[in-house]
Order: C-alpha cells, then structure tokens, then sequence
C-alpha cells in the first residue's frame, strides 16, 4: 500500500499504524488505519461493536496478523522484519520476545484459573524471563499491593470477583515491566458498582506515565484520564483529537450518532 | 394387592393430619410468625415393595450359591497363593507400563493431530485410525508374532534374535499401551480442546512460547477434562491386561488357569481371580477420586472434603465430646441451671448419634 517507512520518526513515538488493513476471510475488519501513539500517552479507542477496534488492539502484540500497512512499536515493525524491500516473517520464539514488552489486559480476564493469584502474576516472569522464584515472588506480591490485593493473593480466581480478577489481570501484565499496556474493553464484563475499581487501578497507571492503549465504552474515563481519542467505525479511523473536543464538539455524524446512543 | 394398599392409605394419613393441623388452627387467629409446617410425609410404598422384591431374589442367590457344588475352602486356600499373587502383581505392573505408553504416547499423537502441521495430524490420525480400528486380541498376536515375517530385528547399531526380544512381556506392554493410546490421543485431543482459547491468548501476549504455554498453561487445564475418562481406560487397562494370558503372559488370569488346569477347581480359581480383580479396581478408583480432586483445583470454592477427612473429623469431634461439659456450663450459664441440664442431654444425644 505504502511505501515502507523505517517508522523510527520521532523517538517519542511508541505506536506507528500507517494504512493497517485486516480481513478475516473475505469480510474486511481493518480498512487503511493511520494513528500514532506517543509515549505516555492515555490512547483511547472508541466505537461501535464490530468497527474493528479490538481487532486493531490485538495486531499490536500480532495476536492476529495484519494483511496490508505497517505497524511499529518502539521503532521495531511488528511480527516482521524487513531487509531491504523483503518482509520476512517472524519465527515464534522473535514474536514471544517482542510481546514481552506489551501487557494486555483482556474483557474475559483470562486468569489462569488453576494458578492463584500470586502464581498468575510469577508465571511469566519466572517462565519468559528466566527470573528467580524468590524475586518474581517479591515483584509478584508488590504488584498485587499495588492494585490493591494484598489480601487475595493465595485466592483461586474462582474465588475472585471480576474486579478482583481483572486486577490481577493488570498486575499480572505489569509484572513483566511493559512499555506499553493494552486494554481490551477492560470493563465490559463486569458488574456496574465493580467498574470503578478497575478504572482507579488504571487510572493510577497513567498518572505514573505508563503508554496505555485503552478500548473502551468508559466515556468518563476516556474524558478524564484520555490524552487522546479515535473514534473507529467501519474499520478505518472516523474522528480523532482530545478527548474532551471529540467527546464534547464531534463533528462527524456518525460520531454524533454514537455518542448519542452511548452518552 | 394395590387394592387393599389404597384402602389403607386414608387410615394412617388420617390419623397423621389431626395432630398436625389441630396447632395451625389455634396459630392462625393470632398475629405470631407462622408455625414450622407439619405435614404428613409422602408414603413410598412403591420402595418398599421394590425393596422387598429384590432383597428376596437376592436371598434366592446366596441360597443357591450356598448349596452350589463349590468348593469355598479352595477359594479361601488360593487367595493368597503365591502363584495367584505373582500374577496380581504382574498384572499391576504391566497395566502400569501399557498406561504409562498409553498416555505418553496419546498426549504426543493429540498435540499432533491438533498441530498446523498436515503430515504430523494425517499420520496421527492414521495411528488411531488402525490403532482403534483392530481388536486388542489381534495387536497381542501381531506383536508376538512378529518374528515370523522379522526374525532379526536390526537397528543397525545393535541387533538381536526378534523371538528374544518379542518377549510375552514386551509383546503385551506394546499390544496394550500401543493400543490404548489410540483412545489416550481422542480423550486428550477433546481435554486440549475445552481449554478456552482466551488462555493461549494471555500465556502468548505475556510473551510465552508455544511449548511453554501447552505445557504450563493448557495441559495442567485439559487434566481436569483427561482425567475421569483416564482413570476409566486405567481400569480398563487392569481388566484387558488379562487378554495377554493368550500370548502366555503371567498375569493374575492365567496364574489362576494354570492352578486350574492343575486342580480342577475351575469356578474356585474364576472366583480367586475376580476377587483380585476387584480389589484392585477398587483401589484405583480411590486413587482417581484424590487425583480428580488434586486436578480440580481453582474450579472450586472449598472442594468437600473427603469421605477421610469426613470421617478423621467425625473421630476428633467424638473425642472432644467428653470435654464438652465445662465450656457448655459457661456458655449457657447466664441462662440458669435448668437449662445447663437440658443441653448437656441433648449434647449427650448427639455424640451417640
């Protein structure tokens, strides 16, 4: 589509899409995306079901492989490399190491449900990076203080409610010291008085500086902690700019009619 | 019969409902919480005939088998017999090995046949496609056999007499355990399959490799789903292993064929044999109970506790029992001493029950 670009424009970039596309099969999810992410940045992805947001926050950490375009993270092209005008593939093991460096934080949790808390937060520290168990432990535990869970850390996430699970969630991702975290609708499937928690938590990571690429319904959240907002339909970006100008003044009518429904 | 049943019922009903429904009238006028309900319970006559019946033919078969033409001095001589206990053991061991294959080698052909790979899951497929497809009788014979179209097996590096190596043994390790993990691979294909793909999705976007996540994260889930049907196929395993006297290994049936054959006490040694057998089952079905517990971990609040802990729990309970008076006469001692009477009684009640 484009012409390869070395994407290390500006060292404050952290996520560079130019022209992303993506279909599954024959149905187009991805249809040209450009957005750039810098560091530090409180990154929100509004939309419709279906507008194809998720399915972008997951070709980020090559969850799913794009078919078109280019996307950088940290000045490094995701899943592939490039030699000359050559795109190579990555082996398996090169995508695990990159993947290292991004959290994410799923809608369904997806805790690992045989492991406690504690465990689920020293897995991949002990596992991918080879850490000793004493010190993943010591990390492990400061990061379930940290999301407030000192108490839970010897629970099964059975025994866990979703805003407890989804804090470990997050413990868990952090506990491998990303530079850039994930979310993926990160409250959609919780209780409505449980919302508030998970969103403290995050919002406490974006006061630290943390890059944080969020998907969310949260207009609230996305107003106040938000350093910048797009609005996706369709599968190609409608409407972007600070969150309070897009949120308060959209210009574009589908944006208007969303946020109608949703506000 | 059913007849004079139901010309009974009123009777008993009747005289059940006056005491019942005399203090619900008195409690009704009055504006007091309602009365606990008090009703007649439903007669199961129909359990108790059933019952009866069958206790009766039950009675039938002991009768019988009392004045059998059996010998249950015989049965009691060759229990324990050092044949029949060699055999037991041989028995044990062989279903340990043939399972041990069995899985190993099902868990390989199920992460194979699930692989993007189309040789690998084509040859997978193909394995379990003869493996299942043929009787276990005839894979025993196939292996035995197996020196009349290969006399030597050569390995290049080291080679030896096939009728040396085809051993009863090793002709019934690879028979059964072969055999078997044609059903290990389906079993752990559909426990590898019910684990959510959402955890793949988290074991790899926190950077974990493939291998490490299977074995880590889906296999330690898929367990919970592999084993029930596992701990079937073991004793599965511990009953077909008798196939294997047909190929002249010494297991528990043929120990007790070879007395027989001796003796005459043909049904006494059937019995001997079934007796272990049973045993053995039994014992293995303890074992599944306390791995399925040990697997199920994080699924469930507080798994029950076990019918051990459940009785190690009613023996302490007991125990404490005859200290009971003194804390008893403390705590209810603002309530006076006719009452401290009426509970000790009534905790004396519950440590005999």
């Amino acid at each position: 589509m484009t012409a390869p670009s070395n994407g290390t424009t500006g060292s404050d970039v952290m996520v560079r899409s130019e022209q992303v596309h993506k279909s599954f099969g024959l149905v187009p999810v991805l249809n040209g995306i450009d957005l750039t992410v810098r560091h530090g940045e409180v990154f929100c992805l509004v939309g419709p079901s279906g507008s194809g947001k998720s399915t972008f926050l997951r070709c980020i950490n090559h969850l799913e492989k794009i078919n078109a375009g280019r996307l950088y993270v940290d000045g490094q092209l995701v899943g592939y490399r490039q030699k000359g005008d050559k795109l190579y593939e990555m082996k398996e093991r090169e995508v695990a190491f990159q993947r290292r460096d991004i959290g994410m934080v799923f809608q369904r949790f997806n805790l690992f449900p045989h492991m406690t808390a504690l465990e689920n937060v020293m897995e991949a520290p002990i596992q991918v990076k080879g850490e000793r168990k004493a010190d993943a432990r010591a990390r492990a535990e400061e990061m379930l203080t940290r999301v407030g869970l000192a108490d839970r850390m010897r629970n099964y996430p059975a025994q866990l409610s979703g805003g407890q699970q989804q804090r470990v969630a997050i413990a868990r991702a952090l506990a491998m010291e990303p530079k850039l975290m994930l979310f993926d609708e990160p409250t959609s499937a919780l209780d409505p008085e449980l919302v508030g928690e998970v969103l403290d938590v995050m919002r406490g990571l974006a006061e630290e500086g943390m890059t944080m690429i969020v998907v969310t319904h949260e207009m609230g959240f996305a107003r106040e902690v938000g350093d910048s907002l797009v609005f996706m339909d369709g599968g190609v970006v409608v409407e972007s700019g600070h969150p309070r100008e897009v949120l308060t003044n959209p210009r574009h009518e589908r944006t208007q009619a969303f946020l109608s429904k949703v506000l | 019969m059913s007849d004079e049943n139901r010309d009974e019922v009123p009777g008993p009903n009747d005289a059940g409902r006056d005491p019942g429904r005399a203090p619900h009238t008195t409690a009704a006028p009055g504006s007091l919480p309602p009365e606990a309900i008090r009703a007649v319970p439903v007669r199961h006559y129909g359990r108790w005939a059933g019952a009866v019946v069958v206790l009766a033919l039950l009675g039938l078969l002991v009768l019988a088998f009392a004045g059998a033409d059996i010998e249950w001095s015989v049965v009691g001589t060759y229990l324990d017999h050092e044949t029949i206990i060699r055999g037991a053991l041989n028995t044990l061991w062989i279903t340990l090995l043939a399972m041990l294959l069995g899985v190993g080698l099902g868990t390989l052909l199920a992460i194979m046949r699930l692989s993007g790979n189309p040789v690998l899951s084509a040859v997978a497929y193909g394995y379990i496609w003869f493996f299942r497809g043929t009787p276990v009788l005839v894979q025993l014979f196939l292996w035995f056999n197996l020196a009349l179209i290969f006399p030597v097996l050569d390995l290049g590096f080291w080679s030896e007499d096939m009728n040396k190596v085809m051993t009863p043994f090793m002709a019934a390790l690879l028979g059964l355990g072969l055999n078997e993990a044609a059903y290990m691979a389906e079993i752990s294909r559909a426990g590898i399959q019910s684990v959510d793909r959402g955890q793949t999705e988290a074991a790899q976007a926190l950077g974990m490799s493939g291998n490490r996540t299977m074995r880590r994260i889906v296999l330690p889930q898929a367990m919970r789903v592999i084993i029930p049907p596992t701990g079937n196929e073991f004793i599965n395993m511990l009953k077909t292993s008798s196939l294997a006297y047909a190929i002249q290994y010494n297991e528990l049936f043929l120990a007790g064929r070879t007395i027989s054959s001796r003796t005459l006490a043909v049904m006494e040694m059937l019995v001997v044999v079934s007796v272990w057998y049973l045993l053995l089952t039994t014992i293995f079905s303890v074992g599944q109970y306390y791995l399925e517990r040990h697997f199920a971990r994080g699924t469930d609040h507080t798994p029950p506790p076990t019918p051990l802990q459940r009785l190690r729990r009613q023996l302490t309970s007991f125990r404490v029992r005859p200290d009971l008076p003194t804390p008893a006469g403390g705590g209810t001692g603002d309530a006076g001493t006719d009452n401290d009477g009426g509970d000790a009684t009534a905790r004396r009640d519950g440590g005999k029950g």
